[in-house]
């Protein structure tokens, strides 16, 4: 669906269904560069299981209008302005990557608006070097190169989807190059930039979920023992065989792996 | 700045979408011949059923053997996505049937396979749907033929017979310009020789019968999505971009963004047409694939050594090839297909109708017959088979004298298949000799 927000068109995939505030809500935030389109199965799956199902664009990406948001902070509250919108009093928030870094700052702002979060592909602080960086700044399709090769594990270089016929690799790369100029600068910058993540994480108190890639280079899990420490009470999933992109790479697993929280 | 670099054609023609099988371990991908597959519970099933999971249901829809085969292609080609088809008829049908419907218009070269022109203009009609064939050398022949209910832009990468070259970015802009995408049959190239989707085209055919498998042992065909159209902006393509009542209202580019095209082809198309391919075929594809690069090479190397004996012999009064100096699109194949033009082509024996029989009578090595991009050598005269019921004027018109040959350069020793011409050639001089 898509609605007004600050004068600005918001899209949100419900998957044709219309809000029912009897139901529980699940919010899917994408990663950088990305949009909607990276949840559809998940998406697809939770509202025929009995939930409202949000898996927004965020501003600037996809099918929402507006210019990227600068900070991770800035995102967290542009979902929140949308709970708000729709009367949405409470949600469950899965995140990829930046969208996990958004349901994390979520979560610890607003803690009576997220009854759950679950960070698929994470860590934090989540720095990003300076090769993609520079190659996102000068719009170089270079940056959606080394995302989407270091994205994906070693082995699905080669791809091996379950999703017959579909080779994600290419798919992965679509979407970045569908994504405006500037876009993922923004998102990368907002990344590198969210350097509070471990403090905000410390405060929340609601269940959590990591769903990592145990191949992840981008986020790899030796480097979540911070974000593990800060969120104690944690339920750490590791999917063997996946990199970043989990749910692309490990589609089903990451679908029972959200089952243990939503 | 360069970003890490991808594997090489030769490394995924071997291993893309294959991993060694996860519950036996075995290196090559086995062949699933089995119409269906077990629901570990009912949610599961319903998840599958509502494209919540990825996986298998029944094989008319999608099979691990062939999701290979899919994947690999795909990857070939840079795409987003792909699907084995029963037939390449079957790709070229599956695509026009997922694009448009009754009152739509097709924009095609006028140089195409047989079997595409004859569904183009014979078939699809009855179903209301038109084409409109153009000279495949003139990009401004397809804008001038484009119409309002025009819904696609087809082509070969290289004519039949006439091996004209497709000029695919001047062709892609024209049709992007018009909110259409271009699809293109690259049977006779495939990816080791042109790589269609970096140079605009949008949606790939191939009869996987030729060169990609190289052993003429199955039919097949494959159907690739190069996921760069923007189907919403073009705003022609209702069954992409609007609710589809047979599948729950599913917006197809409102959920798998890119991948719309080569989804809602599964999702309907393989569904309710049901031009599947056997698991057994997929298989015997994949082991042609996995040589298409060493092979292509050769088939290239042994055509350009054939190409330069005929263009020298005396009975020989004209060879086609787009490498040769004063072929029209010479310059074009330097541009577009740097590693060759491959390896099926026709030349014009000089002499009558009988010449060319008795060429084709003579030859031992190269097999008589109606098909393409074999390991083996083919042959065919079209005034005595695919078309015979021509005069010599009606052959002209096609661009065929009564003289042409049409081969298929295979992979055995160039000097035998030289040694094998030369009889031909003295047969088809002897007869014409005896006629005075």
């Amino acid at each position: 669906m898509k609605f007004d927000l600050n004068n600005e068109i918001v899209y949100a995939y419900t998957n044709s269904k219309t809000y029912d505030p009897a139901l529980s809500t699940v919010i899917f935030v994408h990663g950088s560069g990305m949009d909607h389109t990276v949840w559809t199965l998940a998406s697809r799956h939770f509202a025929r299981h009995q939930k409202n199902v949000l898996a927004v664009d965020l501003p600037g990406h996809g099918r929402s209008g507006g210019d990227p948001l600068a900070s991770v902070e800035a995102m967290a509250d542009w979902v929140h302005n949308i709970m708000n919108k729709l009367g949405v009093k409470t949600a469950k928030v899965v995140g990829h990557s930046l969208g996990s870094l958004i349901a994390l700052e979520l979560a610890a702002q607003y803690p009576d608006r997220v009854d759950a979060i679950a960070l698929v592909g994470t860590t934090a602080p989540m720095p990003v070097s300076d090769a993609i960086l520079n190659a996102a700044e000068a719009n170089d399709h270079a940056a959606f190169d080394m995302l989407t090769q270091w994205g994906f594990s070693k082995r699905h270089q080669f791809g091996g989807n379950r999703n017959s016929g579909m080779w994600m690799i290419g798919n992965t790369l679509r979407l970045y190059e569908r994504s405006k100029p500037g876009v993922l600068f923004h998102d990368m910058a907002a990344c590198n930039n969210y350097l509070d993540g471990l403090t905000k994480a410390s405060d929340i108190r609601c269940p959590a979920l990591m769903v990592l890639g145990a191949e992840d280079r981008l986020t790899p899990v030796r480097s979540t023992s911070g974000l593990q420490s800060a969120l104690p009470h944690a339920d750490i999933c590791v999917l063997e065989g996946a990199g970043h992109t989990i749910m692309v790479e490990a589609p089903n697993a990451m679908l029972d792996a959200l089952h243990r929280i939503l | 700045m360069a970003g890490p670099d991808y594997p090489k054609l030769d490394t995924l023609a071997l291993h893309a979408g294959a991993q060694p099988d996860p519950s036996t371990g075995a290196r090559a991908t086995p062949i699933y011949q089995s119409a269906s597959f077990c629901f570990p519970d009912s949610d599961y099933a319903a998840s599958l059923f509502n494209i919540e999971r990825a996986g298998h249901v029944y094989s008319r829809l999608s099979n691990p053997t062939n999701a290979v085969l899919e994947e690999r292609i795909a990857a070939l080609e840079d795409g987003v996505g792909a699907i084995a088809t029963a037939s390449g008829q079957a790709a070229l049908h599956l695509a026009i049937m997922t694009l448009m419907g009754t009152g739509s218009h097709i924009v095609a070269s006028a140089a195409l396979y047989g079997g595409s022109h004859n569904l183009m203009a014979y078939t699809l009609p009855r179903f209301g749907i038109e084409t409109t064939f153009v000279d495949p050398r003139d990009p401004q022949a397809f804008k001038s033929a484009i119409q309002d209910n025009t819904r696609l832009v087809f082509a070969e990468t290289v004519g039949n017979p006439g091996l004209d070259v497709l000029n695919i970015p001047e062709v892609a802009d024209v049709a992007h310009a018009a909110g259409l995408p271009l699809m293109v049959d690259s049977t006779f190239t495939t990816p080791y020789l042109i790589k269609p989707f970096s140079l605009g085209a949008d949606i790939i055919m191939h009869s996987a019968t030729k060169f990609l498998s190289g052993h003429g042992i199955v039919i097949g065909g494959l159907l690739v999505d190069g996921g760069r159209f923007d189907w919403d902006a073009s705003g022609k393509f209702p069954t992409l971009t609007e609710p589809y009542v047979g599948f729950h209202n599913l917006v197809f580019s409102e959920e798998f963004g890119p991948a719309a095209f080569i989804q809602r082809a599964r999702k309907e198309g393989l569904r309710d047409m049901g031009a599947c391919m056997s698991p057994t075929t997929a298989f015997h594809i994949l082991q042609g694939i996995e040589t298409l690069g060493v092979r292509m090479a050769r088939h290239v190397e042994n055509t350009r050594k054939i190409v330069e004996f005929l263009s020298a012999h005396e009975m020989v009064s004209r060879v086609g090839y787009p490498e040769l100096p004063g072929h029209p699109d010479r310059e074009l194949a330097q541009l577009l297909l740097p590693k060759g033009c491959g390896a099926v082509f026709s030349f014009d024996l000089r002499g009558d109708r009988s010449a060319g029989i008795a060429f084709v009578d003579a030859l031992n090595l190269f097999s008589h017959l109606a098909n393409v991009g074999d390991a083996k050598s083919l042959v065919i005269h079209p005034a005595s088979t695919t078309h015979h019921r021509m005069d010599s004027d009606a052959l002209a018109a096609g661009g065929i004298t009564e003289g042409t040959i049409r081969l298929s350069i295979g992979l055995e020793d160039p000097a035998d298949l030289i040694d094998d011409l030369k009889q031909g050639l003295r047969a088809a001089a002897k007869t014409m000799q005896a006629k005075g």
